[in-house]
Protein backbone atom coordinates (compact mmCIF):
# COMPACT_ATOMS: atom_id res chain seq x y z
CA UNK A 1 0.00 0.00 0.00
CA UNK A 2 1.29 3.52 -0.86
CA UNK A 3 2.47 5.36 2.21
CA UNK A 4 -0.22 8.66 2.01
CA UNK A 5 0.87 11.96 1.72
CA UNK A 6 1.89 13.80 5.06
CA UNK A 7 2.16 17.93 4.14
CA UNK A 8 5.07 19.57 3.94
CA UNK A 9 6.20 22.74 5.88
CA UNK A 10 9.36 25.44 5.73
CA UNK A 11 11.72 25.98 8.55
CA UNK A 12 13.36 29.24 9.41
CA UNK A 13 15.33 29.74 12.35
CA UNK A 14 16.52 32.65 14.06
CA UNK A 15 20.11 32.08 15.22
CA UNK A 16 21.44 33.25 18.76
CA UNK A 17 23.62 35.89 17.34
CA UNK A 18 20.63 38.66 16.95
CA UNK A 19 19.79 38.07 12.86
CA UNK A 20 16.80 37.43 11.03
CA UNK A 21 15.58 34.07 10.49
CA UNK A 22 16.83 32.60 7.94
CA UNK A 23 15.22 29.51 5.80
CA UNK A 24 17.02 26.25 6.40
CA UNK A 25 15.20 23.79 5.65
CA UNK A 26 11.94 21.64 4.99
CA UNK A 27 9.93 18.81 6.92
CA UNK A 28 6.73 16.75 6.72
CA UNK A 29 4.26 17.31 9.53
CA UNK A 30 0.87 17.02 10.00
CA UNK A 31 0.09 20.15 11.98
CA UNK A 32 2.10 22.78 12.82
CA UNK A 33 2.59 21.98 16.46
CA UNK A 34 4.40 18.77 15.04
CA UNK A 35 5.55 20.79 12.63
CA UNK A 36 7.34 22.56 15.15
CA UNK A 37 8.62 20.08 17.15
CA UNK A 38 10.28 17.99 14.45
CA UNK A 39 12.17 21.38 13.37
CA UNK A 40 13.58 21.21 16.58
CA UNK A 41 14.45 17.93 16.42
CA UNK A 42 15.88 17.77 13.01
CA UNK A 43 16.86 21.45 12.80
CA UNK A 44 18.45 22.44 16.29
CA UNK A 45 20.47 19.21 17.46
CA UNK A 46 23.14 21.58 18.75
CA UNK A 47 21.74 24.76 20.09
CA UNK A 48 21.35 26.11 15.79
CA UNK A 49 18.36 28.31 17.29
CA UNK A 50 16.33 30.55 19.62
CA UNK A 51 12.91 30.63 17.50
CA UNK A 52 11.89 28.76 15.08
CA UNK A 53 8.84 29.58 12.56
CA UNK A 54 7.63 27.35 10.39
CA UNK A 55 5.47 27.44 7.11
CA UNK A 56 3.04 25.82 4.86
CA UNK A 57 5.27 25.37 1.76
CA UNK A 58 2.53 25.55 -0.38
CA UNK A 59 1.21 29.24 1.46
CA UNK A 60 4.41 30.80 -0.36
CA UNK A 61 4.36 32.53 -3.56
CA UNK A 62 8.13 32.55 -5.15
CA UNK A 63 9.03 34.66 -8.09
CA UNK A 64 9.44 32.66 -11.64
CA UNK A 65 13.56 32.05 -11.77
CA UNK A 66 12.71 32.03 -15.40
CA UNK A 67 11.71 35.66 -15.43
CA UNK A 68 14.30 36.91 -13.44
CA UNK A 69 15.91 38.86 -15.98
CA UNK A 70 12.84 40.96 -16.49
CA UNK A 71 11.77 40.93 -12.24
CA UNK A 72 15.26 42.28 -11.11
CA UNK A 73 15.74 44.74 -14.66
CA UNK A 74 14.65 47.85 -12.75
CA UNK A 75 17.77 47.56 -10.40
CA UNK A 76 20.08 46.77 -12.94
CA UNK A 77 20.51 50.12 -14.21
CA UNK A 78 20.54 52.42 -11.71
CA UNK A 79 24.01 52.59 -10.43
CA UNK A 80 23.15 55.97 -8.90
CA UNK A 81 21.54 54.03 -6.37
CA UNK A 82 24.85 52.93 -4.75
CA UNK A 83 26.84 55.21 -2.77
CA UNK A 84 30.23 54.63 -4.96
CA UNK A 85 28.36 56.60 -7.93
CA UNK A 86 28.89 59.75 -5.95
CA UNK A 87 32.38 61.45 -5.60
CA UNK A 88 33.93 63.10 -3.22
CA UNK A 89 37.10 64.65 -2.94
CA UNK A 90 40.06 62.87 -1.01
CA UNK A 91 40.56 65.29 1.22
CA UNK A 92 37.12 65.10 2.90
CA UNK A 93 38.33 61.52 3.83
CA UNK A 94 36.10 58.87 4.46
CA UNK A 95 32.07 59.49 4.34
CA UNK B 1 12.84 27.99 -1.64
CA UNK B 2 12.85 24.36 -1.99
CA UNK B 3 9.53 22.52 -1.99
CA UNK B 4 7.55 20.15 -3.46
CA UNK B 5 4.16 22.18 -3.92
CA UNK B 6 6.31 24.42 -6.22
CA UNK B 7 7.76 22.05 -8.50
CA UNK B 8 4.71 20.48 -9.07
CA UNK B 9 3.70 22.36 -11.51
CA UNK B 10 6.78 22.21 -13.43
CA UNK B 11 6.52 18.94 -14.99
CA UNK B 12 7.69 19.74 -19.10
CA UNK B 13 11.34 18.95 -19.12
CA UNK B 14 10.57 15.30 -18.25
CA UNK B 15 11.46 13.60 -21.18
CA UNK B 16 11.50 16.10 -23.34
CA UNK B 17 15.02 16.86 -24.52
CA UNK B 18 15.74 20.20 -25.45
CA UNK B 19 18.98 20.85 -27.54
CA UNK B 20 19.73 24.63 -27.11
CA UNK B 21 18.65 24.24 -22.56
CA UNK B 22 21.21 21.63 -22.32
CA UNK B 23 23.93 23.14 -23.94
CA UNK B 24 22.75 26.69 -21.87
CA UNK B 25 22.16 24.33 -19.18
CA UNK B 26 25.85 22.58 -19.32
CA UNK B 27 27.20 26.04 -19.75
CA UNK B 28 25.65 26.93 -15.91
CA UNK B 29 27.61 24.06 -14.92
CA UNK B 30 30.68 24.92 -16.49
CA UNK B 31 30.33 28.37 -14.81
CA UNK B 32 30.11 26.75 -11.52
CA UNK B 33 26.80 28.47 -11.01
CA UNK B 34 24.37 26.43 -8.79
CA UNK B 35 21.04 24.72 -10.03
CA UNK B 36 18.38 25.50 -7.93
CA UNK B 37 14.70 23.28 -7.78
CA UNK B 38 12.67 25.15 -10.38
CA UNK B 39 15.38 25.63 -13.12
CA UNK B 40 15.09 23.77 -16.18
CA UNK B 41 17.53 20.88 -16.26
CA UNK B 42 18.01 17.35 -18.23
CA UNK B 43 15.55 14.96 -17.80
CA UNK B 44 18.63 12.50 -17.32
CA UNK B 45 20.04 14.69 -14.47
CA UNK B 46 16.78 14.73 -12.58
CA UNK B 47 16.49 11.38 -12.48
CA UNK B 48 20.37 10.79 -11.57
CA UNK B 49 20.18 12.97 -8.78
CA UNK B 50 16.91 12.13 -7.71
CA UNK B 51 18.26 8.49 -7.77
CA UNK B 52 21.44 8.80 -5.59
CA UNK B 53 20.29 11.85 -3.16
CA UNK B 54 17.04 9.37 -2.05
CA UNK B 55 19.89 6.09 -2.17
CA UNK B 56 21.86 8.34 0.19
CA UNK B 57 18.82 9.21 2.62
CA UNK B 58 17.94 5.46 2.33
CA UNK B 59 21.30 4.67 3.75
CA UNK B 60 21.62 7.20 6.67
CA UNK B 61 18.32 5.68 7.78
CA UNK B 62 19.05 1.82 7.13
CA UNK B 63 22.08 3.14 8.71
CA UNK B 64 20.48 3.89 11.96
CA UNK B 65 19.85 0.07 12.40
CA UNK B 66 23.27 -1.77 13.02
CA UNK B 67 24.89 0.89 15.65
CA UNK B 68 21.50 1.10 16.91
CA UNK B 69 21.67 -2.51 17.46
CA UNK B 70 24.54 -1.83 20.64
CA UNK B 71 22.82 1.24 21.97
CA UNK B 72 21.09 -0.56 24.99
CA UNK B 73 24.45 -2.28 25.46
CA UNK B 74 26.60 0.58 25.39
CA UNK B 75 29.60 0.22 28.41
CA UNK B 76 29.22 3.35 29.68
CA UNK B 77 26.47 6.27 30.13
CA UNK B 78 28.87 8.00 28.19
CA UNK B 79 29.13 5.69 25.19
CA UNK B 80 25.56 5.24 25.55
CA UNK B 81 25.14 9.05 25.31
CA UNK B 82 27.27 9.69 22.50
CA UNK B 83 25.92 6.73 20.54
CA UNK B 84 22.35 7.85 20.80
CA UNK B 85 22.96 10.96 19.71
CA UNK B 86 25.19 9.31 16.48
CA UNK B 87 22.09 7.75 15.68
CA UNK B 88 19.69 10.46 15.97
CA UNK B 89 21.98 12.39 13.60
CA UNK B 90 21.94 9.88 10.85
CA UNK B 91 18.16 9.80 11.06
CA UNK B 92 18.42 13.83 10.81
CA UNK B 93 20.95 13.47 8.40
CA UNK B 94 18.10 10.88 6.31
CA UNK B 95 15.82 13.81 6.73
CA UNK B 96 17.86 16.78 5.14
CA UNK B 97 18.42 14.42 2.62
CA UNK B 98 14.72 13.43 1.49
CA UNK B 99 14.53 17.01 1.91
CA UNK B 100 16.57 17.68 -1.22
CA UNK B 101 15.15 14.60 -2.89
CA UNK B 102 11.73 16.02 -2.87
CA UNK B 103 12.94 19.15 -4.91
CA UNK B 104 13.52 17.03 -7.65
CA UNK B 105 9.55 16.18 -7.64
CA UNK B 106 9.57 12.39 -6.31
CA UNK B 107 7.19 13.21 -2.91
CA UNK B 108 9.33 11.43 0.40
CA UNK B 109 6.40 8.99 0.60
CA UNK B 110 7.29 7.29 -3.22
CA UNK B 111 11.43 7.50 -2.18
CA UNK B 112 10.30 5.78 1.18
CA UNK B 113 8.22 3.43 -0.02
CA UNK B 114 10.75 2.57 -2.94
CA UNK B 115 13.22 1.33 -0.38
CA UNK B 116 10.88 -0.63 1.82
CA UNK B 117 10.20 -2.46 -1.66
CA UNK B 118 13.23 -3.21 -2.37
CA UNK B 119 13.35 -1.27 -5.28
CA UNK B 120 15.75 1.53 -4.45
CA UNK B 121 19.28 0.95 -3.13
CA UNK B 122 21.04 2.07 0.18
CA UNK B 123 24.80 1.37 0.72
CA UNK B 124 25.96 -1.95 0.35
CA UNK B 125 27.93 -1.47 4.05
CA UNK B 126 24.90 -1.48 6.53
CA UNK B 127 24.11 -5.02 4.83
CA UNK B 128 26.80 -6.10 7.56
CA UNK B 129 26.38 -7.06 11.40
CA UNK B 130 27.72 -5.38 14.44
CA UNK B 131 28.72 -8.71 16.25
CA UNK B 132 30.62 -6.81 19.03
CA UNK B 133 31.40 -3.34 21.15
CA UNK B 134 34.53 -2.92 18.75
CA UNK B 135 32.39 -2.93 15.34
CA UNK B 136 30.93 0.12 16.98
CA UNK B 137 34.35 2.10 17.08
CA UNK B 138 35.32 0.47 13.53
CA UNK B 139 31.85 2.30 12.05
CA UNK B 140 32.55 5.53 13.53
CA UNK B 141 36.35 5.70 12.35
CA UNK B 142 36.24 3.75 9.07
CA UNK B 143 32.75 3.92 7.91
CA UNK B 144 32.17 7.57 8.60
CA UNK B 145 35.58 7.97 7.68
CA UNK B 146 34.78 6.97 4.23
CA UNK B 147 31.55 8.55 3.84
CA UNK B 148 33.62 11.87 4.98
CA UNK B 149 35.69 11.17 2.17
CA UNK B 150 32.68 11.05 -0.18
CA UNK B 151 30.45 13.62 1.06
CA UNK B 152 33.08 16.93 1.62
CA UNK B 153 33.48 17.09 -2.38
CA UNK B 154 29.29 16.58 -2.46
CA UNK B 155 29.22 20.00 -0.70
CA UNK B 156 30.84 21.53 -4.17
CA UNK B 157 28.06 19.67 -6.28
CA UNK B 158 25.93 21.49 -8.86
CA UNK B 159 22.46 20.94 -7.36
CA UNK B 160 21.95 23.38 -4.52
CA UNK B 161 19.59 21.69 -2.27
CA UNK B 162 21.82 18.49 -2.50
CA UNK B 163 25.21 20.68 -1.34
CA UNK B 164 23.18 22.41 0.91
CA UNK B 165 22.21 19.28 2.39
CA UNK B 166 25.95 17.53 2.80
CA UNK B 167 27.38 21.22 4.00
CA UNK B 168 25.17 20.00 7.22
CA UNK B 169 26.15 16.52 7.18
CA UNK B 170 29.66 16.98 6.97
CA UNK B 171 29.52 19.55 9.96
CA UNK B 172 27.87 16.98 11.87
CA UNK B 173 29.96 13.95 10.81
CA UNK B 174 33.03 14.98 12.22
CA UNK B 175 32.07 13.97 15.45
CA UNK B 176 31.26 10.72 14.44
CA UNK B 177 34.44 9.64 13.26
CA UNK B 178 36.39 10.80 16.31
CA UNK B 179 34.16 9.04 18.64
CA UNK B 180 34.56 5.72 16.94
CA UNK B 181 37.90 6.47 16.98
CA UNK B 182 38.31 6.56 20.47
CA UNK B 183 35.96 4.19 20.95
CA UNK B 184 39.05 2.12 19.30
CA UNK B 185 41.93 3.77 21.28
CA UNK B 186 40.18 2.72 24.62
CA UNK B 187 40.15 -0.68 23.33
CA UNK B 188 43.45 -1.17 22.43
CA UNK B 189 44.78 0.42 25.35
CA UNK B 190 42.61 -1.97 27.03
CA UNK B 191 43.56 -5.79 27.77
CA UNK B 192 44.50 -8.30 24.90
CA UNK B 193 41.14 -9.53 24.88
CA UNK B 194 40.04 -5.91 23.94
CA UNK B 195 42.57 -5.33 21.53
CA UNK B 196 42.27 -8.54 19.55
CA UNK B 197 38.56 -7.87 20.07
CA UNK B 198 39.44 -4.27 17.91
CA UNK B 199 41.56 -6.06 15.73
CA UNK B 200 38.68 -8.79 14.42
CA UNK B 201 36.47 -6.03 13.67
CA UNK B 202 38.67 -4.31 11.62
CA UNK B 203 39.59 -7.89 9.82
CA UNK B 204 36.02 -7.67 9.19
CA UNK B 205 35.35 -4.60 8.42
CA UNK B 206 38.37 -3.60 6.27
CA UNK B 207 37.49 -4.85 2.79
CA UNK B 208 33.26 -3.84 2.86
CA UNK B 209 34.88 -0.32 3.45
CA UNK B 210 36.81 -0.13 0.54
CA UNK B 211 33.88 -1.28 -1.64
CA UNK B 212 31.60 1.95 -0.37
CA UNK B 213 33.40 3.62 -2.97
CA UNK B 214 32.00 1.67 -5.55
CA UNK B 215 33.49 -0.20 -8.56
CA UNK B 216 36.22 0.54 -10.44
CA UNK B 217 36.91 3.67 -12.66
CA UNK B 218 36.82 1.34 -15.58
CA UNK B 219 33.83 -0.31 -15.17
CA UNK B 220 31.78 2.31 -13.38
CA UNK B 221 28.57 2.73 -15.30
CA UNK B 222 27.79 6.20 -13.57
CA UNK B 223 30.61 8.39 -13.68
CA UNK B 224 30.99 10.18 -16.79
CA UNK B 225 27.88 11.96 -16.66
CA UNK B 226 27.82 12.72 -13.28
CA UNK B 227 31.57 14.17 -13.61
CA UNK B 228 30.45 16.43 -16.36
CA UNK B 229 27.55 17.13 -14.50
CA UNK B 230 29.78 18.16 -11.43
CA UNK B 231 27.96 16.01 -9.04
CA UNK B 232 31.21 14.00 -8.59
CA UNK B 233 34.14 15.94 -8.66
CA UNK B 234 36.71 12.94 -7.40
CA UNK B 235 36.57 9.01 -9.36
CA UNK B 236 35.87 5.88 -6.98
CA UNK B 237 39.43 5.32 -7.28
CA UNK B 238 40.69 8.27 -6.19
CA UNK B 239 38.57 8.68 -3.50
CA UNK B 240 39.25 5.13 -2.33
CA UNK B 241 42.99 6.10 -2.74
CA UNK B 242 43.11 9.14 -0.56
CA UNK B 243 40.88 7.27 2.16
CA UNK B 244 43.37 4.39 2.57
CA UNK B 245 46.40 6.97 2.48
CA UNK B 246 44.87 8.39 5.94
CA UNK B 247 43.79 5.45 7.07
CA UNK B 248 47.23 3.51 7.37
CA UNK B 249 48.95 5.38 9.58
CA UNK B 250 45.78 5.70 11.86
CA UNK B 251 45.72 1.85 12.26
CA UNK B 252 49.38 2.05 13.02
CA UNK B 253 48.78 4.57 15.86
CA UNK B 254 46.63 2.20 17.40
CA UNK B 255 48.67 -0.88 16.72
CA UNK B 256 46.19 -2.72 14.39
CA UNK B 257 47.16 -4.44 11.71
CA UNK B 258 45.17 -3.43 8.10
CA UNK B 259 44.02 -7.56 6.91
CA UNK B 260 45.81 -6.97 3.51
CA UNK B 261 49.22 -8.33 3.13
CA UNK B 262 49.58 -7.38 -0.43
CA UNK B 263 49.79 -4.24 0.73
CA UNK B 264 52.32 -1.67 -0.21
CA UNK B 265 53.54 1.89 -0.40
CA UNK B 266 54.46 2.73 -3.97
CA UNK B 267 57.12 5.53 -4.89
CA UNK B 268 54.57 8.32 -4.92
CA UNK B 269 53.76 7.36 -1.29
CA UNK B 270 50.60 5.63 -1.71
CA UNK B 271 49.58 2.72 -0.35
CA UNK B 272 48.39 0.52 -3.10
CA UNK B 273 45.87 -2.32 -1.74
CA UNK B 274 45.56 -5.96 -3.37
CA UNK B 275 42.36 -6.52 -5.58
CA UNK B 276 39.27 -6.25 -4.08
CA UNK B 277 36.39 -9.40 -4.33
CA UNK B 278 34.09 -7.30 -6.11
CA UNK B 279 31.87 -10.58 -6.78
CA UNK B 280 30.80 -10.04 -3.10
CA UNK B 281 30.26 -5.92 -3.39
CA UNK B 282 27.85 -7.41 -6.39
CA UNK B 283 26.34 -10.19 -4.28
CA UNK B 284 25.27 -7.96 -1.21
CA UNK B 285 23.69 -5.24 -3.79
CA UNK B 286 21.74 -8.10 -5.41
CA UNK B 287 20.33 -8.66 -1.68
CA UNK B 288 22.65 -11.52 -0.43
CA UNK B 289 24.44 -9.70 2.03
CA UNK B 290 25.00 -11.46 5.60
CA UNK B 291 21.79 -9.03 7.17
CA UNK B 292 19.81 -7.59 3.34
CA UNK B 293 16.57 -9.36 4.79
CA UNK B 294 17.10 -8.38 8.18
CA UNK B 295 17.37 -4.80 7.89
CA UNK B 296 14.21 -4.62 5.32
CA UNK B 297 12.27 -6.45 7.43
CA UNK B 298 13.44 -4.19 10.44
CA UNK B 299 12.38 -1.23 8.05
CA UNK B 300 9.16 -2.49 6.77
CA UNK B 301 8.16 -3.11 10.57
CA UNK B 302 9.02 -0.12 12.02
CA UNK B 303 7.21 1.77 8.89
CA UNK B 304 4.12 -0.57 9.86
CA UNK B 305 4.00 -0.25 13.04
CA UNK B 306 4.24 3.50 12.48
CA UNK B 307 1.14 4.24 10.64
CA UNK B 308 -1.35 4.38 13.01
CA UNK B 309 0.76 7.26 14.29
CA UNK B 310 0.59 9.00 10.99
CA UNK B 311 -3.22 8.13 11.01
CA UNK B 312 -4.07 9.65 13.99
CA UNK B 313 -2.15 12.81 13.64
CA UNK B 314 -3.48 13.55 10.32
CA UNK B 315 -7.29 12.94 11.47
CA UNK B 316 -6.56 14.95 14.48
CA UNK B 317 -5.03 17.76 12.62
CA UNK B 318 -8.46 17.47 10.09
CA UNK B 319 -10.68 17.30 13.28
CA UNK B 320 -8.69 20.78 14.18
CA UNK B 321 -9.25 22.42 10.78
CA UNK B 322 -12.73 21.69 10.57
CA UNK B 323 -13.49 23.03 13.78
CA UNK B 324 -11.58 25.85 12.92
CA UNK B 325 -13.55 26.54 10.34
CA UNK B 326 -16.93 25.90 11.63
CA UNK B 327 -16.17 28.06 14.42
CA UNK B 328 -15.32 31.00 11.82
CA UNK B 329 -18.25 30.54 10.01
CA UNK B 330 -20.77 31.15 13.19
Amino acid sequence: MATPNVPLWEVFIRSRNGLAHKHVGSLHAADSTLALQAARDIYTRRGEGLSIWVVPSNAITASDPSEKGMMFEPAESKIYRHPTFYDVPDEVGHM
Amino acid sequence: MYTQALNSSDGDDRGVEDVARASQFQARIDADERIEPNDWMPAAYRKTLTRQISQHAHSEIVGMLPEGNWITRAPSLRRKAALLAKVQDECGHGLYLYAAAETLGTSREELVDAMLSGKAKYSSIFNYPTLTWADIGTIGWLVDGAAIMNQIPLCRCSYGPYARAMIRVCKEESFHQRQGFEIMVTLCRGTVEQKAMAQNALDRWWWPVLMMFGPPDQVSQHSDTSTKWKIKRFSNDELRQKFIDATVPQAEFLGLTIPDPGMKQNENGNWVHSPIDWDEFKQVLAGNGPCNRERLAARRKAHEEGAWVREAAMAYAEKRKSRQLAQAAE
